[in-house]
Formats: C-alpha cells, structure tokens, sequence
C-alpha cells in the first residue's frame, strides 16, 4: 500500500473513488496503465433506459381532473425512477470514468424537463459523448427536444425570434462571457428558428418558421443555420479554453492555474475536441498529481453518496431514502438550480448540509451511530446511550444494507490501522485522527468515524 | 417529493435527540439592550401565488370578465377600499390592516420575466436580473457585507435557501433550536471541533469545512442557550407554518442578535381547482402571519421587526379551462410592521387592461422594495449588496 498515492488520486477524480479491492489488481500498478485500464473500462456506453415513455399527452390537455392528477402522479414517479437509476448506475458501473464525465456534462448542459422520457435521452446523450467529441455532442444536445424545450427554442420563430437559447449557448456551453457581442446573440438565434420537436420528441427543422435571410454573425456573413453557428463557435480557441477551464475545476483545481488551461485548451483544439485525448493528456501530466492538486476538491452530494456506495457495497431496500439525502445536501438530479448548473465548491458547504454530511455516513452505515473511542463525559454517555436505543429504528427507516464482510476482507492483511486510515481520507490525518486510530480496537468502527469528518468531504 | 413527507423523513438523518440537555441557563438580555434592534422577517409563498386572488381587485370589471369560475363573489371579499380587497380567507388580516400594521404593494415584478418556478425564484432569492445567474443571495451578499455570525441570518428550515448564502458567509437553517443543538453533542464531533480550536485554521477546502463545522457549533450553543430563556405565550394556529413563525417570535423576544429571518410556505402553484387550494394556503398563512403580529405588539417588538412576504411570480389575469390560473409576471408584496410611514395599499391596483401578452406589466421592481429594506431598516447602502444602487420606496 505504499505507492499507491498517485493511484488512488487517480481514482478520486477520474472515478468515484479508490476501494481496497482495487489495490490488487495489476492493472493498477502504475497511473499509465491505471489511466488505461480507466478508459478501457469505459469503452462501452451503456444507455439509461427505465424510462419507456408511453404517456399519452394530450390526456393532459383533455383529461378530467382525475385523469390529471393520475397523469402528474405518474411524472413524479418517472422523475424519481430516472433519478435512482442513475445512482444505481454510478453506484455499480465499471465504467466509472464514462459516468464521472456524464456527471460533469450533466452539470455543464443543465438543464430541467418535466417529461423524464426528455431527460433521460439527453442524459444518454451526455453518456454516450462523454469521452467523445464535444463538437458532436453540442450538436446533439442542441437538437434535443429537453434542451429545445428548456431554452424556449420551440418559440423561437423567424419574425419574432427567442434568444434563450442562442444566449445560453455561447455564455455556458461553448465560449463564455466576454467572446461574443448582443449583436451575435440575435443574429445566431435567427439561425437556429425553426428548430423544434415533433409530439414523439423527435428533433424537427420547421422550414416555414425558420429564418433563411442573411445573418452576420462573428464578422462573417452567410445564410447560417444553427449548426454554421456552432461550427464557427468551435472554430475559436476561446471554446476550447472555456471547456478545458471547466474541466480543470472539476477534476484539478478549483483555481485555474493559467499555464496548464492554456497547455489544455491546445491538446483540446488541436485534437478537433476530442474529449477522450483532452482527459488522457490531464490524466497523465505531472501536474495533475502535485500535492496542491490533492485532497482539496470539496466532493458534490452525488459523488459522496456514490463514493459511499461504492466502497461499502450497499444496497437498498428503498433507494428512495438517496432522495432524501440529494434534497437535504442540495444536489438533487436532473434538478440543477437553473442553465449556469450547481455552482459547486464551497457552495455545497453550509451549516446545515455540513451536518448532514458528516452525518449520513453512520446513518447508512451503522444505524446512525459512531462508536467513539475518545474519552467521553458523562454528558457524552447519556447522549451515545440514546443513540444505541435509536439505532434500530434509524436503520429500520433506512433500509441500507452495506457488505462488511466484503469490505473487511477486501483490506490487504498487511495493511496497518494508520494506512487503512489514510486510504480512507484524501487529506493528511490531523493529530485528532491520528488519535482515533491509535485507539481504535475496531476496524469497522474506526472506519466509520473517519467517513463521519470533514476530511472525508475531500477528494 | 412532498415537502411534507420529507420533513417527517429528514428527522432520520440526524437521529433524533430525546435526551434532555444538560444546559447552564443563561440570563435573559435585559429589554433595554434589546429595544431598538432591527429585525427582518421573510415570508416566501412558492410555486407562484396568484396575487390576483389574494388582494382582489373587485372594483375592476375585468376581473371578473376573465376570471369567470375563479372570482371571489363580491359579497365575500373583505374590502380594503373600492378597488381591492382580501380574500376571505385573509379575513384575520383585516385587522392588522386597520390597525396601520401592513402595507399591499401592487405591480412588483422585473423587466423581461421568467416564467419559470426555479428560475424566477432564483431571481427573487438572488436579486440579479433576468439573463444574469449570480451564485450568492441577497441576504447572504448582506451578511458578507455587515455580519460576523451565521447566526445573523436564520432560516427556520432544515435546509437553507440561495437567498441566505453569500461568498464568504451564509446564514444558518434551523427548524428547532433544541434538535440542531442536540445534532452537534454527537461526542466524536464535539472532539473534532474542540481540538481544532486553538489550531490555525488554513484558507484552503479543510479550513473552510473545520471553520464552518466550528461556526455551527457556536451558533447552535448560541441560539439554544439563548432562545430557551423565552416562553412563548401567545396563541397560534396549529400548523406547520404558523409554528415556524412562533419559533421566530422566540427568537425574536429572546433577543437573539439576529437580523433576518426566513420562512417559507408552499403549495400556490395552483393551475388546477385554484379556490380550495389557494384557499387553505391563505388561510394558512392570513391566520399565521396574524397571530404573529399582534404576538410581537404584544410583546413590544413590533416597531421592530418588518415583515415582508413575496412569491417568485403571479399567476395570468385569465384563468384557464381547468379552474386554474397558469405562470404570470408581477405580483403584489405585503409588508407588515409597527413603523410603516405610510400603511395601507401603497401604490395603484394593477392595470388589468394594459396587459404584456395577457401577463401584468410591472410597475415596481422587486429590488426598489429590496433597496429599501437594506437602506432604511437594515442600514446598509443597497448599491454594495445590489447588482447596482436602486433608488428605493417609502414605506418605512
């Protein structure tokens, strides 16, 4: 377990985290073939499909009261159903990379819809791209009836055009703030009138309401359709440092260094935006393990509750209660704040989700209750008393079943207290922690103190 | 997910704390050092409240002509004056009305408006307008600005708003004092944060969660310690909201440094069989927001507390084929408290006629109303928490 540093960093960003099991496996001994045996596992794109859409919409429109209140019932239950099936996809897949990209691309194209059959196909749009060609998947995301529907480019009509989504689509998805006039804002959105959706969601070019005049867009004239505006989107490095900027926060460090955005931006624009090559060359650059870079990223809600997924192999009885969690840390999916996605960073961090954080671990994991090892006064009797009389009830609402046994057993035999620890946590142990496991008599216990602290909110 | 449901359902997250404190008491503040220390109470109504319907504009035709199932009689409206009055199940209203005690600012809204439930909300929590996404709330720009303490803004909630969240500091969610105090006597968590104490605290992520981990447990101490020298007396309705509030007044009284507090209602997104709905939720809020008013003039806090209520949008002036109303734009704000300059109906029931593509116009932008909140009650110039300097009302 000693040089195993770079690789499990590895995993913290480019997954959902290192498990002990991991350890074993050769393909993992260096970062150059770990980054391999990453995307190698990740080839395969494998859709989400819960969602068989069937409903018949125009009930909405027709139907009686009764009809309605049946119809927004069921809504609600696809929106929840699409919601666990990710989790439950993030939570088990091999190709961790594929969804940890998905999970970012989700974030960078966000957006809401409430015909989950809409989200679910932009979601798999978002996987199958995630590791592809960013140029593809704006195209693709572009004519999705979710987005289209989303930024109002259903009333985007020649005559009295709709800039929602000519606007969002420079300023979020591809060059950002400060690239681009009002002037390219309105002559793009004429370019992109017309285009729709069908009643079966399918993407449609509605001649008659597009707008085939002369648009000037970014100094050049021509009579552009939306995917010319996309194009010459794309042609501009800009895009290709706005994208590599994002990415570096998400997956290096929420300060940009200048230096290395730029060295990505280039391998990002030179590879005609070919995602996969963008990620290899982060994946592989020194940088990318310095210690600055490790151990300070603050993990969103849905990488702490998959990470816990992950490493302690639960399973649940009712996966509704992850719900519940999404909503108490603020980051329920598919439910993004508004287009600019969750800010992220500190902005997870509040009072309140700060205790739900540190709290949720042993609430999953052992009916709410941290054995604490430290010397406790009396005060502190009384209170761990109550929570040993709780403890069955908290897990019978829970319904969360993690494997122990796999997880114990899964520990290398070599493998001391002090390096299990450290492998838990991505930041160096504070003598507070260092403390706990020098009087820790439990493994299990131990472990479930050390994902009940601040520390463990890192990656 | 029914916000009921996980109410009932986030209680398993922290355990729950049935054990009795073992608490030093502290003495109440003395009243002297309290008076004069300025509160803000925020009501938000979500899912979009039909202002039309709730200050009914009975003196207007045209209400009636596009309201033809889902207009109040006339008969059962309690006027205010000839042109608008209250919904009747804002009867408990009326006297706080009349006492001087409230104020029905008409027409609030913001150029280019958002039809949206999130993305309207979050213009309202954020201040910015409508094709500028800020990250920080209004409040929480305010506690960055003037406030030490994430006590200076609470939420009586188990989660906290955008509204409340600033850059460097953001206010606290606590629904029950007594709860979120019990949550930090977790003894490896009380360990955690006592040892870090006297250590320096770094600028990085780690700093940042120890620092806001130890931030929680003053507050907590503080609120707990000094909320319980309060006993709330007066009679409010048995409802969740109407209980948020009283739990307001507890802070109130107890003479919590506190400067905002927020509190949310919801359930008025009201596009199916509006007037039950819309009716118990008013009443709901109307009887709640009553009893806490003459609460606080009963116990002399009212001349210092303002309250203001807002939701993220009205609803369309014409109904549609379901007894509903659909998304709209401007929307009334009601204000109460016992210092208002000018009480009553402070500006022109909305123009039904002039309508932006059937949607009211707006006549007031919600952050003139922000503005004079920040100037005048909480005493910090509007331009350095606003996106830029708003000129401001007179309503206090």
């Amino acid at each position: 377990m000693d040089n195993i540093k770079p690789i499990k960093h590895l995993f913290t960003r480019a997954a959902f985290g290192m498990r002990f099991e991991d350890i074993s496996d050769e393909k993992h001994l260096t970062t150059k073939a770990a980054v391999k045996q990453l995307f190698k596992t990740s080839d395969n794109s494998d859709p989400i499909d819960i969602i068989q859409d069937a409903t018949d919409y125009t009930m909405l429109m027709k139907g009686d009261i009764g009809a309605k209140k049946m119809f927004l019932q069921e809504q609600r239950q696809q929106e929840k159903d699409l919601n666990l099936a990710w989790i439950d996809k993030m939570s088990k897949t091999d190709a961790q990379l594929r969804e940890k990209m998905t999970l970012f691309w989700h974030n960078h194209f966000a957006c809401r819809s409430n015909r989950a059959s809409f989200a679910q196909q932009l979601n798999n749009i978002q996987r199958s791209n995630a590791l592809g060609n960013f140029r593809t998947m704006v195209m693709e995301v572009s004519k999705s009836p979710a987005m289209l529907q989303f930024l109002n480019n259903q009333q985007n009509q020649k005559g009295h055009p709709n800039e929602n989504f000519a606007r969002e689509l420079m300023e979020l998805f591809t060059i950002g703030r400060g690239n681009y006039t009002e002037h390219d804002v309105k002559e793009s959105a004429r370019a992109f009138t017309g285009w729709s959706f069908n009643k079966d969601g399918e993407f449609k070019m509605r001649p008659f309401v597009h707008d085939d005049g002369q648009k000037t867009f970014m100094g050049k004239t021509g009579n552009f359709q939306g995917e010319d505006i996309i194009n010459t989107l794309l042609e501009r490095k800009e895009t290709a440092y706005f994208i590599s900027n994002k990415l570096y926060k998400y997956l290096v460090n929420e300060t940009p260094d200048p230096a290395h955005v730029s060295a990505m931006a280039d391998v990002f624009y030179n590879a005609n935006y070919e995602i996969k090559t963008l990620l290899e060359y982060v994946f592989t650059a020194d940088w990318f393990y310095d210690d600055k870079n490790t151990g300070n990223l603050i993990k969103s809600p849905v990488e702490l509750l998959v990470g816990l997924n992950r490493q302690f192999y639960i399973t649940y009885q009712k996966p509704e209660v992850l719900l519940l969690f999404e909503r108490a840390l603020g980051q329920v999916l598919f439910y993004p704040p508004n287009v600019a996605g969750w800010p992220g960073g500190r902005n997870w961090i509040d009072s309140s989700s700060l205790m739900y954080r540190i709290k949720i671990p042993s609430t999953l994991l052992n009916g709410g209750v941290i054995d604490f090892t430290g010397k406790a006064d009396p005060e502190d009797e009384a209170y761990i008393a109550t929570l040993h009389n709780q403890q069955q009830a908290v897990a019978t609402k829970v319904q969360a079943q993690p494997d122990w046994d796999k997880f114990l057993n899964s520990i290398p035999k070599d493998a001391s207290k002090m390096a299990i620890a450290q492998f838990m946590l991505a930041p160096k142990l504070n003598n507070t922690l260092i403390n706990t496991v020098t009087q820790a008599t439990d493994v299990k216990q131990m472990v479930i103190e050390l994902v009940s602290t601040p520390e463990y909110q890192l990656c | 997910m029914k916000r009921r449901s996980f109410l009932k359902s986030s209680a398993i997250v922290s355990g729950a704390f049935m054990m009795p404190a073992f608490l030093k008491p502290l003495e109440a503040m003395a009243m002297s050092e309290l008076s004069g220390y300025k509160n803000l109470v925020i009501i938000q109504l979500s899912g979009g409240n039909d202002g039309l319907n709730t200050i009914i504009p009975y003196g207007n035709d045209i209400y009636y002509q596009k309201r033809n199932t889902i207009a109040i009689n006339k008969t059962d409206i309690v006027t205010l004056n000839d042109m608008q009055g209250l919904n009747p199940n804002l009867s408990a209203l009326k006297e706080i009305y009349d006492q001087g005690w409230m104020n029905i600012i008409n027409s609030v809204g913001y150029p280019n408006p958002d039809r949206s439930h999130f993305r309207s909300m979050d213009i309202w929590q954020t201040g910015s307008d409508a094709n500028q996404f800020l990250t920080t709330g209004w409040i929480g720009r305010y506690l960055d600005s003037n406030c030490q303490n994430s006590y200076s803004a609470i939420e009586v909630d188990d989660t906290l708003s955008l509204a409340m969240k600033g850059a460097k500091m953001k206010g606290i969610a606590v629904q029950d004092p007594n709860k979120l105090y019990q949550t930090t006597r977790e003894p490896f968590f009380k360990d955690l944060v006592h040892d870090h104490n006297n250590v320096d605290l770094n600028e990085d992520n780690l700093g940042y969660l120890y620092k806001t981990m130890i931030e929680t447990y003053s507050s907590a101490d503080y609120i707990q310690n000094t909320s319980k020298t309060y006993k709330v007396t007066a009679d409010y309705p048995a409802t969740p909201f109407a209980n948020q509030l009283k739990t307001v007044s507890k802070f109130i009284n107890s003479g919590l440094k506190t400067r905002v507090y927020y509190v949310s209602l919801s359930g008025f997104d009201t596009h199916v069989g509006q007037q039950n709905q819309q009716g118990r939720q008013l009443k709901i809020y109307g009887d709640g927001v009553a009893a806490f008013i003459k609460d606080l003039k009963q116990s002399g806090k009212l001349d210092d507390t303002l309250v203001m209520t807002f939701s993220e949008f009205g609803r369309r002036v014409e109904q549609n084929a379901s007894n509903g109303t659909d998304h709209g734009t401007a929307n009334n704000i009601l204000i109460y408290g016992g210092k208002l300059t000018k009480p009553g109906i402070y500006n022109e029931a909305p123009d039904l006629a002039t309508l932006d593509n059937g949607d009211l116009k707006y006549q007031v932008d919600f952050r003139d109303v922000y503005a004079t909140l920040l100037d005048k009650w909480l005493n910090v110039n509007n331009s350095q928490i606003l996106t830029r300097n708003f000129a401001g009302l007179n309503f206090v």
